[in-house]
């Protein structure tokens, strides 16, 4: 029964941390994409998409199965540092943009600053490389943190099938949504978001690095959940504590 | 090779290397209090405790950036 549980819970913030790290990414990427097609035409940009989705799935595909090899202990002690240091980075930036010291992640800045640009390179005829290379670098950059975050995720829980799966359909939802709807999602929340996948990737690194480092946890992999909990509330005590005056003023939280 | 390994740098270390080096402090003193006094209530306290406090230092330290 503490087994179901604990196994519960681990699956239950692996599937959470990855949809959500997967989702803020995309997001991310569709503005570019999107910016690409509507300046420059769509086909080199959906073909610099596709390259991008192709290349990142091969590191999946090569580093996965590999990983899957290395004995746990050392495979934990090495994802949960690596998820530490990563996840502290994500906190922090979502931390200071939450308390003001950083402006917001804005889409529709990103999106006005990638169609300038693009506009001033002028246009081309036929196969467009500029639009090729944009889309396929923006996919790509926003594509290696997704790809890091179901690598070290999916091997140390021992579901890397699952974590590709729940990528895929974060993924394809972004898609499906950007193209509904044909431009950036810039009503998404997306420094929750990041927080929210901070908090997940430093629990799950400070509990992989216990175990990795011979750490018997109380309660096990439920211990998960309190470790969620406890940085959420770190986090929100923070950003009260480092907020600016302005930003109090301005009601940015 | 070189620009893996630029990728990997900017990665880990990036403009956060105060991050970075308390975690692997962390390491350290966690890899002692487990395995060399045998004090696995204090490694698991402790190792919450030290990343609270790498992100509290990045934070103070991003703020004094902003600030001046």
């Amino acid at each position: 029964m503490i087994a179901t549980v604990s196994g519960t819970s681990t699956t239950l913030v692996l599937v959470l941390a990855v949809f959500l790290a997967a989702t803020v990414e995309m997001v991310e990427a569709l503005t570019i994409v999107v910016a690409v097609g509507h300046t420059r035409g769509w086909r080199s940009a959906l073909e610099g998409t596709g390259a991008a989705l192709v290349a990142l799935g091969l590191l999946v595909a090569i580093f996965g199965p590999t990983l899957v090899r290395v004995p746990l202990d050392p495979l934990r002690l090495v994802v949960g540092s690596v998820l530490l240091i990563f996840g502290l980075q994500w906190l922090r930036k979502s931390i200071l943009r939450a308390s003001g010291y950083l402006d917001l992640h804005d889409e529709d800045v990103i999106y006005e600053k990638t169609v300038a640009s693009l506009r001033a390179q002028g246009v081309s005829v036929g196969r467009d490389r500029t639009s090729f290379v944009v889309a396929f670098k923006g996919v790509f950059l926003e594509g290696v943190e997704i790809v890091v975050a179901v690598l070290t995720l999916g091997t140390s829980a021992h579901r890397l099938g699952l974590a590709i799966g729940v990528a895929v359909i974060a993924v394809v939802m972004v898609a499906i949504v950007g193209a509904v709807v044909t431009r950036q999602l810039s009503k998404v929340p997306e420094n929750l978001m990041k927080m929210s996948v901070g908090v997940m990737l430093v629990s799950f690194g400070t509990f992989w690095t216990g175990e990795g480092l011979r750490v018997r946890w109380p309660g096990g992999d439920t211990m998960l959940f309190v470790l969620v909990v406890l940085y959420a509330l770190v986090v929100t005590f923070t950003i009260r504590l480092a907020q600016r005056p302005m930003a109090l003023a301005n009601g940015v939280s | 090779m070189k620009g893996f390994g630029l990728f990997w740098w900017d990665f880990l270390v990036g403009d956060t290397p105060e991050i970075t080096v308390v975690v692997l402090v962390t390491l350290g003193v966690i890899a002692l209090v487990r395995d060399v006094a045998h004090l696995n209530v204090l490694a698991y306290i402790a190792l919450p405790v030290l990343a609270i406090f790498g992100l509290t230092i990045s934070v103070w330290r991003a703020r004094r950036r902003v600030k001046t």
